[in-house]
């Protein structure tokens, strides 16, 4: 929890505000606030909704009605409840795995890059298999190595998790190992070494502080896809049984019978559940990133402006 | 089960000769490199799975655990050779993949090799249809968006753009059933065609597999109606998914070359902001989307899963999920195998073709 609270103290969120304008301000505006709503209801669940994930009635598939405002599924299930509740898990899910890919692709990568050699060789061919493979389907064996596939709620985070991880650690490998091995070539290593600071210590304080700062951008990035994968792997069965937690994916999938008969509610709120988290993470992060290349920083503003932004900047990376 | 394999396999051997002996020996080296990584490619991905798969137990436990006494049970183990020492197992499953041999269900005990033929074509169907959808969205709105830079019209299209990625497939196909199957009345709400366009089909002599293709060859118009109103809604809930990432990576790439040089140039010279994105910037701009197509492969292939199982498209995606609702680790096992080789396949097709157009991608 610690190393993600102080990679979101990084993130630098309200110097882009700063430097955004137009059009790139109001999607990185629309991406703080749905990132904010998401992490509110993540938050705040127990107080917003009248009553548990896991609470079953009598009434299924009734239409929204004073008593469940967005209506009942099959198995009796309050969507309202469970699609607010849903956040909860989903969040969970991505602080789970991000920080567990962060801190093995993070690793891996330093090794990796400076090491070289064999190690390294043998490291990027894995991680390009890996890379290349669909993201699901990689999950789904995972999640069936985990778990076999079924898990309460603590369990179906970890295993939903773990399975994102084995995922993701290549992109954050080959992110840090290409800087890794841009550093290593920097003067400030050759002197560390000529000073004699092990290889342990040269990777753990000069090259990981500097080899670290794109994170945030893939973090957020990820944030997004660990989303959609949890989703496709509780749709396809994998996720946390209805049961124990509640989870967007799996109540899709219960929700494309229905829509056949015109039952539109149990699927329409988990999904734009879904959408909604996704889009306010890819925005939030796909504006930080257009905003950090100068090359598709909005364009329209003056040359003397555009200068002292670049000092910003630099003192900016001075800074951190 | 070679049909799939045949096709791919034919095109660049037929193409790469002839292309060497224009650009030397670069081109020829690079091929042979990007070749020989496909093996390494699939023997890390099929190891990968293997292990996981088994790092639980044996196959028959899962798969009949509870319903067959242990004896009975433990002579099934023997009797698969599932009892034996991981390695020894291992090895053998690898010599069996070297001949084309997959394996055979657990809860059906079909040849897993022989679902490709079976079901390969129909997600190959799915693809090509899906791939239609998003080059004809993301070509042409990625352009326009470039054109219409940070004008409303950009900001509509990146906002829906980042909407295509962001929605599930199955979400995405959710709503078009409901939208345009149960209250329009337009599509129907799942399968490939009709029964009687299946029967049909499968009727033909010497089928290609891919239905519309069939049914066009034999003449049979009605049949290819049926057929292609079962494709609009898979092909554009899966098609959408790659539509947005297209239309990102377009505007990305013609907005940089809209500022090369040579363009500049052009604009120096008087020629027309609408001549230049059509007759000097968008090509160059349309090559890192060939590279990026090989990626979206396996996104496709992902995809495929969900959208068949949405949309009861009965091709290998369709197979997986139901083996995998069957606890069948045999039969997923299986297809997850051949799904990597399909992947490292096609990836080495890709480089192929991305090295024969954009002499820079070569080493």
């Amino acid at each position: 929890m610690e190393r993600k609270k102080s990679l979101f103290s990084r993130l630098p969120v309200i110097s882009q505000l700063k430097q955004s304008m137009g059009l790139q301000r109001g999607m990185l505006i629309a991406g703080i606030l749905m990132t904010a709503i998401f992490l509110l209801t993540a938050a705040l669940a127990p107080l917003i909704t009248p009553y548990g994930p896991t609470q079953r009635f009598n009434e299924t598939q009734e239409p929204p009605s004073s008593a469940h405002i967005w209506g009942t599924t099959a198995g009796g299930y309050d969507v309202f409840s469970r699609t607010i509740w849903g956040a909860q898990t989903a969040f969970l899910v991505i602080v789970v795995a991000v920080v567990l890919s962060i801190f093995i692709g993070v690793i891996l990568g330093l090794l990796s890059g400076y090491i070289g050699g064999w190690l390294d060789r043998i490291l990027v061919v894995v991680a390009d298999a890996i890379y290349a493979f669909p993201t699901l389907l990689l999950a789904m064996v995972m999640s069936i190595a985990i778990s076999h596939g079924r898990s309460n709620m603590w369990s179906g985070i970890f295993s939903a998790a773990i399975s994102i991880t084995v995922v993701f650690i290549p992109q954050y490998f080959r992110v840090i190992r290409a800087e890794t091995i841009r550093l290593k070539a920097e003067p400030f290593v050759e002197s560390a070494i000529v000073v004699g600071a092990s290889s342990v210590r040269i990777m753990a304080r000069h090259i990981y502080k500097n080899a670290t700062r794109t994170l945030p951008l893939i973090f957020t990035l990820n944030a997004s896809e660990a989303i959609l994968t949890l989703a496709g792997l509780g749709f396809l069965g994998f996720g946390i049984e209805p049961s124990s937690a509640a989870e967007w994916g799996y109540d899709l999938n219960h929700a494309q019978t229905d829509a056949a008969s015109g039952i539109w509610w149990t699927g329409v709120f988990p999904g734009a559940a879904i959408v909604l988290t996704v889009l306010g993470l890819t925005l939030l992060g796909e504006s930080m990133n257009d905003l950090n290349d100068p090359r598709l920083r909005g364009r329209k503003r003056s040359k003397k402006k555009a200068r002292t932004m670049n000092g910003n900047k630099q003192e900016q990376v001075v800074d951190a | 089960m070679t049909a799939m394999i045949d096709l791919p396999d034919a095109q660049p051997a037929g193409q790469a000769p002839a292309k060497r002996k224009k650009a030397g020996g670069s081109l020829g080296k690079y091929l042979l490199i990007r070749f020989a990584l496909i093996f390494p490619t699939i023997l890390i991905l099929v190891t990968m799975v293997f292990f996981l798969m088994r790092l639980t137990g044996d196959p028959i436990t899962a798969a009949l655990g509870g319903r067959l006494a242990p004896d009975q049970l433990a002579i099934r183990i023997h009797d698969a050779g599932y009892d034996r020492p991981i390695f020894v197992q291992y090895f053998e499953y690898l010599g069996q993949m070297a001949t084309g041999n997959f394996g055979r269900t657990i809860s059906d005990n079909l040849p897993i090799s022989g679902m490709l033929a079976t079901y390969g074509t129909a997600t190959l169907e799915l693809a090509i249809n899906s791939l239609i959808v998003a080059l004809a969205i993301g070509i042409p709105f990625g352009m326009l968006a470039a054109y219409k830079r940070d004008k409303w019209h950009d900001a509509v299209l990146r906002v829906l753009a980042i909407s295509f990625y962001a929605t599930p497939v199955f979400f995405a196909g959710l709503l078009l059933k409901l939208l345009f199957s149960i209250w329009l009345g337009w599509f129907p709400v799942a399968g490939r065609a009709s029964t009687s366009t299946e029967i049909d089909m499968a009727s033909l002599s010497a089928p290609t597999g891919i239905y519309w293709l069939d049914a066009l060859r034999s003449g049979n118009l009605d049949a290819f109606w049926d057929i292609a109103q079962h494709s609009v809604l898979p092909a554009v809930a899966l098609g959408l998914l790659t539509a947005g990432i297209f239309l990102r990576l377009v505007r990305t790439n013609v907005i940089g070359t809209l500022s090369k040089d040579y363009v500049e140039a052009g604009r120096s010279r008087g020629v027309s902001e609408y001549r230049l994105l059509t007759k000097h910037a968008y090509k160059p701009a349309l090559i890192p989307i060939i590279t990026v197509m090989g990626l979206q492969i396996a996104l496709l292939l992902g995809g495929a899963v969900l959208t068949e199982t949405t949309f009861e498209w009965k091709g290998l995606g369709f197979q997986l999920a139901h083996y995998l609702t069957a606890r069948d680790f045999v039969a997923v096992q299986g297809i997850v195998a051949l799904l990597a080789v399909i992947v490292a396949i096609t990836n080495f097709i890709v480089d192929v073709i991305a090295a024969l157009i954009d002499p820079r991608v070569r080493y």
